[in-house]
């Protein structure tokens, strides 16, 4: 086997809504969906990345108090979770097809130094950079 | 569309809607926005407007928008060889003075100090994706313009000031 990250977690506001957003519009596919009483155990992979989960994960209690999934969900609604870059070969054609099936941007392609960039974020309030890399860099 | 705020200030989803506001005027911050169009937006009502987004932000919408204009115009200066005169017109300012004032105000320096020192600087962050070199430079205002001038000095103070650009 090889070393490295499997599995890292985005906090959602509510994982329907976030399954709705990353499989149909972003066409993610589910890697689990596990649930145990109210905890429900839900990661995505991208099709061309097979072994990295991004899990969607509520906050929310016994694995955080109420007002800690309180704060989190407040912290994720005001944008002030951590960057996220998502890598596409052509950010343009990404960005028409994407914002056809309803993904909300912030902003439009736009081309930096030889790379293309857009932004946009999930229904919860994580912000997403999708970035065309400049040949050389790909 | 405008909805009567019923839920509390708290309301994740109200706060989502307070940021798509904010995520507008980031994505156009040379443009006019008056809370009329931000509150549209938020779906909050014009008179609550302004105290939720400092609720939720820390700064009232105004402030903000002056913070991203001033980045955007050190970006500006930094990265293209623009005319201060094109740079004020394109970040959002009326007139060159206003936007000379509180770009100093804002920053400590001229925007041409700024452009002059920027340039002799090396550039080590270009691994760092740009929008997030230009968010961490962002102006840190934590009080409103007309304060921190009269804190600055005395001298430069001007009592009809007004903070919206």
């Amino acid at each position: 086997m090889t070393e490295g990250v499997q599995v890292a977690g985005i906090y959602v506001h509510d994982q329907d809504e976030a399954l709705e957003f990353y499989v149909g519009k972003l066409g993610f596919e589910v890697h689990t969906d596990a649930r145990n009483g109210d905890f429900r155990w839900l990661t995505v992979k991208h099709p061309d990345q097979p072994t990295f989960q991004l899990g969607l994960f509520k906050p929310q209690a016994p694995v955080v108090d109420d007002a800690t999934a309180q704060s989190l969900n407040e912290a994720v609604a005001k944008g002030a979770m951590p960057p996220l870059v998502l890598v596409v070969p052509d950010c343009r054609a990404a960005y028409d097809a994407m914002r056809k099936r309803g993904v909300e941007f912030t902003q439009e392609p736009t081309e930096r130094y030889g790379n293309v960039d857009a932004s946009f974020r999930d229904p919860s309030g994580n912000g997403w950079k999708m970035l065309e890399p400049q040949k050389a860099w790909a | 569309m405008t909805v009567v705020v019923s839920a509390s200030p708290k309301d994740p989803r109200l706060l989502r809607r307070l940021l798509r506001a904010r995520d507008r005027m980031d994505a156009a911050s040379h443009e006019e926005w008056p809370v009329s169009r931000l509150a549209e937006i938020s779906g909050v009502s014009e008179a609550h407007f302004s105290r939720c987004f400092k609720d939720a932000f820390g700064v009232p919408p105004h402030r903000y928008l002056l913070t991203r204009r001033i980045e955007r115009a050190k970006a500006l200066l930094r990265d293209t060889d623009l005319p201060i005169t094109a740079i004020a017109f394109e970040t959002g300012w009326n007139s060159l003075g206003t936007f000379g004032r509180v770009f100093r105000d804002v920053t400590g320096e001229s925007p041409s100090a700024l452009r002059d020192r920027e340039r002799t600087l090396p550039h080590a962050l270009e691994e760092v994706p740009h929008c997030f070199v230009r968010a961490a430079h962002r102006p840190d205002l934590k009080i409103a313009v007309s304060e921190k001038r009269r804190l600055d000095g005395p001298d430069m103070s001007s009592a009809t000031e007004t903070e919206v650009p």
